[in-house]
């Protein structure tokens, strides 16, 4: 017969363990429900397994030239110099956002080549700034 | 000049362990109770030389000495004489000086503080400090020294990373390395207690005092990162979910788990092998955290210098570490009898550390899959707010709830008796969720139970705070404030996140914009030239259309010429109530101007409650006297 003791202390083993399992089971399930997947436009283009709707993240380079904005949103194009997708964003974008610099831009494929960007992030480089950037604003502000 | 003086000193100071180690390994072997007069002065000495070769180096940022590599790279002779002073922990290796600062100034503290312990559990404490201060001087020396030459001399520096000119960089760093390498005091004495077999009830006392110290500033340094965050980043968030933000929360939550343990071993002489690990494992995680920040192996929105050859040699340190306490707690660690009643006080500690740990695993996973994973498949993944809401949310309910019960047991066998009382809170505060849920607009399940539970404990212990009150006694204060602003902190960010409005759009100057109540006009733009940097300051007018009142806010975006970078900056109104939060940003060969408008209900009330929860453990430092 088991004395109470080494009862109490089985019972005790036992109900860390089963904690301990299922604690990290349930961390390692919503893990898997929760990442986002981060793509460049090139294997967006080819991962056949995309679930458009899902949430992702695509970066890459924000193309020469391709920013536009006007009263709603910002739509750019990100690149990764093969391949090439159209972004639409409405919301702030962040320190250094700026055409030839990296971009990432998290969001919903509409399509292969459309993607509608709940958040931009940008690459910290802490010393760069966009040519030209200092001109303009010198302009726009009287 | 400055340059020999500095390493000169550092080299006493790493000439200094060696000899207080030898010494002190000497001394041990002498059979009296009396520690070397020696030890005190070298370590004395040792004190003094490492804060001189810190004096040197800022000696070196406010004059501008161009020739050591690590002014010039990080100051610039016209930045103001504030941010040349905090510029010398601005970079990594002068942080890295003042981490070991402040392990040197920890060891001299111990050692004179804890004059009423077991003289070879000092010594002992003593030389693992000391092998600690080796280590991270030979990185300091080796791979990150502050006073490396330039040559030939540059006339001009590049100048401090403009995110990092602000005044929350003068107050952070300090506050979170005091907090983290404060910890390593503990690990020694952890280590040391193995080694003499110092434990129980005498062991608990020799640490807790330093346990409270690093916790209160831990919980400081995080705050202010927190709120540094919150205005700088001009996201109108203060908390991200981020690895860097992770990696300051794993060990915060070891040394919370360890600071309600160490209670037990002091009350009770038990559960002494998890205290250990708990001191153990709160150290390691700090350097955990100091590798994956300065490795650059993260991808983080905060700033911070990183290079990934000082990676390895923090990996190797922390291996040795590691396997260090890994050995010693193996072969030292004796068999424990544990005498626990379910319904005890020693329980529910027990349970908050589980819940501590969980929190920490769930972090830990969260912060390093992503890593893994892409070095396994070269998958890239990120793991954000979503999957700690998912798993660390649920139990803050449960968490709450225990926090507002837990200290009404009592030690040894002590069962619940306020079942009825609980009830009628639970009740009340169901009733005032309710209250807010009709009033002021609905929100999700798992809200509503947050709210509820976090209303639970702060009635809980506003109860018990007019018991002291009335009672004219001053048991437990701390626990009460720091629970409450616990409770408080949960309470204003269930509120902040639910009736937060945040509106995105993009203006011209001149144009105006309806939303909600709000009539917002952009007057107009104007350039102002600063002490270092040109801020362009929109002007916009804030309309409130139901109260009729009117608010100015001026959001700027700076432009710095050295090193060239464009910040903005948010224009925040702050009122008792609720924050207004602006941000503009501009948008490349276009007039529009990116806006982004949040209103923030009682943020200024997270902060406060979140400073309380660090207040409590100041009350019982100065309050019980534990420093004697």
């Amino acid at each position: 017969m088991l004395t109470k003791k080494v009862k109490s202390r089985i019972s005790f083993l036992v109900i860390s363990i089963v904690l301990l399992i299922t604690s990290v089971f349930f961390i390692l399930n919503s893990l898997k429900e929760n990442v986002l997947y981060f793509l460049t436009p090139t294997e967006a283009k080819f991962k056949e397994d995309l679930e458009i709707g899902k949430n992702i993240r695509i970066g890459g380079m924000v193309k020469k030239g391709s920013i536009y904005a006007d009263s709603k949103e910002i739509k750019f194009t990100i690149t990764d110099f093969k391949n090439e997708i159209l972004v639409s964003f409405s919301g702030t974008v962040p320190n250094l956002f700026a055409e030839e610099k990296g971009v990432v831009a998290e969001g919903k494929l509409k399509d292969k080549n459309f993607f509608v960007a709940d958040r931009i992030l940008a690459k910290h480089d802490e010393n760069y700034m966009p040519p030209g950037e200092k001109n303009f604003l010198d302009n726009n502000a009287k | 000049m400055l340059s020999n003086t500095g390493i000169i000193l550092i080299i006493l100071t790493l000439f200094l362990s060696f000899l207080i180690i030898y010494i002190s390994v000497v001394n041990i072997k002498e059979k009296n109770n009396i520690i070397d007069k020696k030890i005190y002065h070298y370590t004395f000495y040792q004190v003094i030389f490492s804060i001189l070769s810190f004096l040197t180096l800022l000696a070196g940022f406010i004059n501008s000495d161009f020739s050591l590599i690590n002014v010039f790279e990080n100051s610039h002779s016209d930045k103001p004489l504030f941010y040349k002073i905090a510029g010398t922990w601005g970079s990594h290796e002068g942080s890295l000086l003042l981490w070991i600062n402040i392990i040197v100034v920890f060891s001299f503290l111990f050692l004179i503080y804890n004059k009423k312990s077991n003289k070879i559990f000092r010594l002992y404490t003593l030389i693992f400090q000391n092998f600690l201060i080796l280590g991270f001087l030979i990185f300091l020396l080796f791979n990150s020294n502050p006073f490396s030459k330039i040559y030939p001399i540059p006339l001009e520096g590049l100048g401090l990373n403009p995110i990092l000119q602000d005044p929350a960089l003068v107050i952070h760093p300090p506050l979170l390395y005091v907090g983290f390498v404060g910890s390593s005091i503990y690990f020694s004495a952890a280590m040391a207690s193995l080694v003499s077999n110092y434990k129980g009830k005498e062991f608990a006392l020799s640490i807790k005092p330093w346990i409270l110290i690093s916790w209160c500033f831990q919980t400081l340094g995080i705050i202010a990162g927190s709120i540094w965050a919150y205005y700088e980043l001009g996201w109108g968030g203060f908390w991200f979910w981020d690895p860097v933000e992770n990696v300051s929360l794993m060990p915060w939550f070891a040394i919370t788990a360890l600071m309600h343990s160490v209670i037990v071993l002091e009350k009770r002489n038990s559960i002494y092998s998890w205290v250990v690990i708990l001191c153990l494992s709160t150290f390691i995680l700090s350097v955990t955290g100091t590798f994956l920040v300065r490795s650059g192996i993260l991808n983080s929105v905060h700033t911070f210098a990183n290079d990934p050859s000082r990676g390895i040699y923090i990996l190797l340190l922390l291996a040795i570490m590691i396997f260090a306490s890994l050995i010693i707690f193996f072969k030292n660690n004796k068999r424990e009898t544990y005498n626990f009643q379910i319904q005890s006080k020693e329980t529910f500690i027990l349970i908050n550390n589980w819940f501590m740990f969980f929190f920490l695993i769930s972090v830990l996973i969260g912060t390093l899959y992503p890593i893994f994973l892409e070095a396994l498949t070269q998958t890239k993944i990120s793991v954000g707010p979503p999957f700690y809401s998912i798993v660390i949310f649920p139990f803050i309910v449960l968490f709450l709830i225990v926090m507002a019960i837990g200290p009404k047991i009592s030690w040894i066998k002590g069962g619940y008796k306020k079942i009825n009382f609980a009830i009628i809170i639970l009740a009340l505060s169901t009733f005032l969720n309710f209250l807010i849920f009709k009033i002021f607009g609905s929100y999700s399940i798992l809200s509503n139970l947050i709210i509820i539970s976090s209303i639970f404990l702060i009635i809980h212990s506003v109860y018990d705070l007019f018991g002291i009150v009335k009672k004219n006694v001053q048991f437990d204060l701390s626990r009460i404030i720091s629970h409450l602003g616990f409770g408080l902190l949960i309470f204003f960010i269930g509120i902040n996140h639910n009736y937060s409005i945040e509106e995105d759009f993009n203006l011209k100057v001149g144009e105006i914009k309806n939303f909600h109540k709000y009539q917002m006009n952009f007057k107009s733009l104007e350039k102002n030239d600063r002490k270092n940097y040109q801020a362009i300051v929109g002007n916009f007018i804030l309309i409130d259309k139901k109260k009729n009142l009117k608010e100015f806010l001026k959001p700027e975006i700076r432009v710095y010429s050295s090193p060239e970078t464009l910040t903005y900056e948010a224009s925040i109104k702050t009122k008792i109530y609720s924050d207004k939060y602006l941000t503009m940003s501009n948008i490349t060969r276009s007039d529009y101007y990116n806006i982004k408008f949040q209103e923030k209900p009682f943020m200024i009330w997270i902060w406060i409650s979140a400073i309380m929860i660090s207040i409590g453990g100041f009350i019982r430092l100065f309050k019980k006297g534990e420093l004697k």
